[in-house]
């Protein structure tokens, strides 16, 4: 890819991104009311998070069952409370001492 | 504690979070192609995790700019509703101005910890952001550049790190919420859905993932108002 393609690209990745946080951001400054809006606004980042996990994250590592292990180990360490970087680095530590196990053999 | 600090150090765990995924980060676009300097400015600039990850591919074919665009909107719609989500909570003083600059730094996470404000003030705000947006850039500039002599094993379990932290993200919440268990078992069905079912698994990621989203919500939002 050539300089001038690379920042084109850059340009419309990075302002779409920006655009799309700020205006809003910026446009709303009213209290919403509206319950139906409120109680969606209020789910709305879980749904995105979950639909982001599964199943991409089945497929994010060298196997679909270490990855398995690894969302197992986050899923439990989560639900104790643990914070974002402890689980998140406990996922990939077990993924890579989940991928070891075969080698053992 | 003033409010900057408070923000600063409520943002450090999300630093080092992104350390590990925007490493792998670093490492995909190196190789895959671009320079160092290259990935590190991708993420000084777009900061987000989707829409970099599917944005390097994207450029790796010359003239999509419209495939680019609708992209990069269907992945990250979302932060429109978490914009709109966190403008009402945001304390009198954070007028137009800061929100041109400061809404730059919503992302995912922290977005889900500035929500955990009953107020969100601007120096509240610009202290959280500190952190995650260092540790996106160096991560990025780490994994360019260090990625090459690190195993395939270990690429392969950071892979995982940006989930794990989205699990983090949602279990504490399903925890204290009937309803986000539901929403969030409806989401990961559709996802699933769109990721396997003839027809739907044409649909491309960004914009499934959107049209999943948006659905769970709206049918949690149906069935579980919030209390007023």
């Amino acid at each position: 890819m050539d300089n001038t393609e690379f920042w084109i690209y850059l340009l419309l990745m990075a302002g779409s991104t920006y655009l799309v946080r700020v205006i809003p951001f910026v446009l709303v400054k009213k209290k919403i009311e509206n319950r139906f809006i409120k109680s969606f606004l209020t789910y709305i980042p879980y749904a995105v998070l979950a639909a982001m996990t599964i199943p991409s994250a089945l497929f994010a590592t060298r196997y679909v069952w270490s990855a398995a292990i690894g969302l197992l180990v986050a899923l439990i360490l989560g639900l104790k409370g643990k914070s974002l970087t402890v689980v998140a680095v406990a996922a990939c530590a077990a993924v890579f001492l989940a991928e070891l196990i075969p080698m053992a053999f | 504690m003033n409010n900057f600090k408070r923000g600063l150090k409520a943002g450090i765990p999300i630093g080092l979070g992104y350390l590990s995924v925007s490493f792998t980060f670093g490492i995909m676009a190196v190789s895959t192609g671009f320079s160092w300097w290259q990935a590190v400015v991708i993420s000084m600039t777009t900061l987000t995790s989707a829409g970099q990850f599917s944005g390097i591919k994207t450029m790796l074919i010359p003239g999509q700019y419209a495939e680019m665009l609708i992209s990069q909107f269907t992945i990250n719609i979302r932060y429109s509703f978490m914009s709109i989500s966190l403008s009402q909570k945001l304390a009198p003083q954070f007028k137009s101005l800061s929100r041109w600059l400061l809404g730059f730094f919503i992302t995912d996470e922290i977005f889900a910890v500035a929500s955990t404000e009953k107020e969100v003030t601007r120096s509240y705000f610009g202290g959280l952001a500190v952190a995650p947006w260092f540790g996106w850039t160096l991560g990025t500039l780490s994994g360019a550049l260090l990625g090459e002599v690190l195993p395939e094993q270990v690429m392969s379990a950071l892979s995982l790190a940006i989930y794990g932290m989205f699990v983090a993200i949602i279990t504490p919440e399903m925890k204290k919420s009937r309803p986000i268990v539901v929403v969030v078992i409806i989401a990961v069905a559709l996802s699933c859905a769109f990721t396997y079912i003839p027809g739907l698994k044409e649909v491309s990621g960004g914009l499934a993932i959107s049209i999943c989203a948006i659905a769970a919500a709206g049918i949690g939002a149906a069935l579980f108002p919030v209390k007023e």
